[in-house]
């Protein structure tokens, strides 16, 4: 199991997006790191680019405030269980879990391609 | 010769001003190129319907020639792709049909499949050609429909453009020969109307403009328009007698004789002939 988490400036608390986070949070059989998100200053497709980079670290399980539609279309491809962040901190969120205290996300917002 | 009608925001009568262009020009094309919500027929109600299917092509991926190697995922500058379990997924109201990721792949595991995305209306109202692109639900682009709508132009056209100035406006504008700026005189229809005078400079284009729903001249629309040498072709007034015969679903330049002046004079000048 790999649990991944989107991080703040601060590298401490939960990102309340999930796409242009600057960093994000991994968590591996008691292993945690921290890495650059590639698709942060992305200039378009920031969604899609921040879901190939989750889904070629090989993350099962995604703990985020919130989550676009096709985005979790992919995260659905890739087998991935998707959890609601209920936490500031992303040590708590990740503590929360592991009690089975977070609830499922299951609401993901529409796209906002390009300019449209 | 072709005629776009366009407007930087819903509601300004732009459908209405290309209708009745239509209805005044004798043997034409009315062509709506609005093809998100297409409501020139609601007045044209064109008969001898005929429907023809527009595609556009969308990539599928062979998963027993697929090697990973993400070239195409890379290669897409729309983010259309992503790489999972073992193949490229595809999400096709990102995805532009550009054909790029067919191009890349060193192992031919891409096709191109053709996908449709709605249809052209074809039909008749007296002398006018009325050709409608409809866009199916859900579908995010309208490009391919509207490129082949244009494409049916023949002599002289009405081309009744998307609102706003986004690419759909650009596609439609394109080919035509004049653009008609339709302006609501009032400070929120303006900022839009700046905004799509800007789109038809930057393609060139002959404008001129039909100011609708008038009450009294707008000051800061005059300015503007005499400042950027735009000529107010025509005015028309808030009218019971025009709204009842949108709401009744009838072009008012059938029904008033003075309509039919005022498009006639409009056509005229914009250099459309009769
Ligand atoms: S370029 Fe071809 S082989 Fe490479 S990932 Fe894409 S489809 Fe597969
Ligand atoms: S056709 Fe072009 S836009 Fe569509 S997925 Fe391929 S590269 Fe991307």
């Amino acid at each position: 199991m790999k649990i991944a988490l989107p991080l703040d400036e601060d590298r401490l608390s939960v990102c309340p997006v999930l796409a242009r986070a600057p960093y994000f949070l991994f968590s591996a059989g008691g292993e945690e790191s921290i890495e650059e998100n590639p698709a942060a200053q992305a200039q378009g497709g920031a969604g899609m680019q921040a879901a190939q980079f989750l889904v070629d670290r090989g993350v099962t399980v995604l703990i985020t405030p919130r989550c676009g539609e096709n985005a979790a279309e992919v995260f659905k491809a890739a087998g991935m269980e998707i959890f609601k962040s209920a936490n500031k901190a992303a040590a708590d969120d990740l503590a929360a879990y592991m009690e089975g205290k977070l609830e499922a996300l299951n609401h993901f917002h529409g796209g906002f391609h390009g300019i449209r | 010769m072709k005629i776009a009608c366009l407007s930087g925001k819903g509601g300004a009568g732009k459908t209405f001003a290309a209708v009745n262009l239509a209805a005044v020009a004798g043997e034409c094309c009315y062509v709506d190129c609005d093809v998100e919500e297409p409501n020139g027929r609601l007045f044209l109600k064109p008969e001898g319907l005929e429907t023809l299917p527009v595609s556009s092509l969308l990539p599928g991926f062979d998963p027993g020639l697929c090697t990973g190697c993400k070239k195409c995922v890379d290669f897409c500058r729309f983010h259309a792709l992503v790489y999972v379990k073992g193949k490229p997924m595809v999400f096709s109201e990102v995805c532009h049909s550009c054909g790029g990721c067919y191009l890349v792949c060193p192992t031919g595991a891409v096709r191109e499949e053709p996908r449709t995305i709605g249809m052209l209306e074809l039909g008749r109202h007296g002398d006018v050609s009325v050709i409608t692109g409809v866009l199916d639900p859900g579908e995010a682009s309208g490009i391919p429909l509207i490129r082949e709508a244009v494409k049916r132009a023949k002599g002289l056209s009405i081309l009744d453009c998307p609102p706003g100035s986004a690419c759909p406006v650009m596609e439609s504008a394109m080919d035509a020969d004049y653009c008609l700026l339709v302006a609501e005189p009032t400070a929120f229809g303006l900022h839009n109307f700046k905004m799509v005078y800007e789109l038809a400079s930057l393609l060139g284009k002959e404008c001129g403009v039909l100011i609708n729903k008038q009450d009294a001249p707008y000051g800061p629309l005059e300015d503007f328009c005499r400042e950027a040498g735009l000529p107010i072709l025509e005015r028309i007034p808030f009218d019971r007698e025009a709204a009842e015969c949108i709401a009744a679903g009838e072009i008012a330049a059938e029904k008033l004789p003075r309509y039919r002046e005022l498009f006639t004079r409009l056509l005229e000048k914009i250099g459309g002939g009769l």
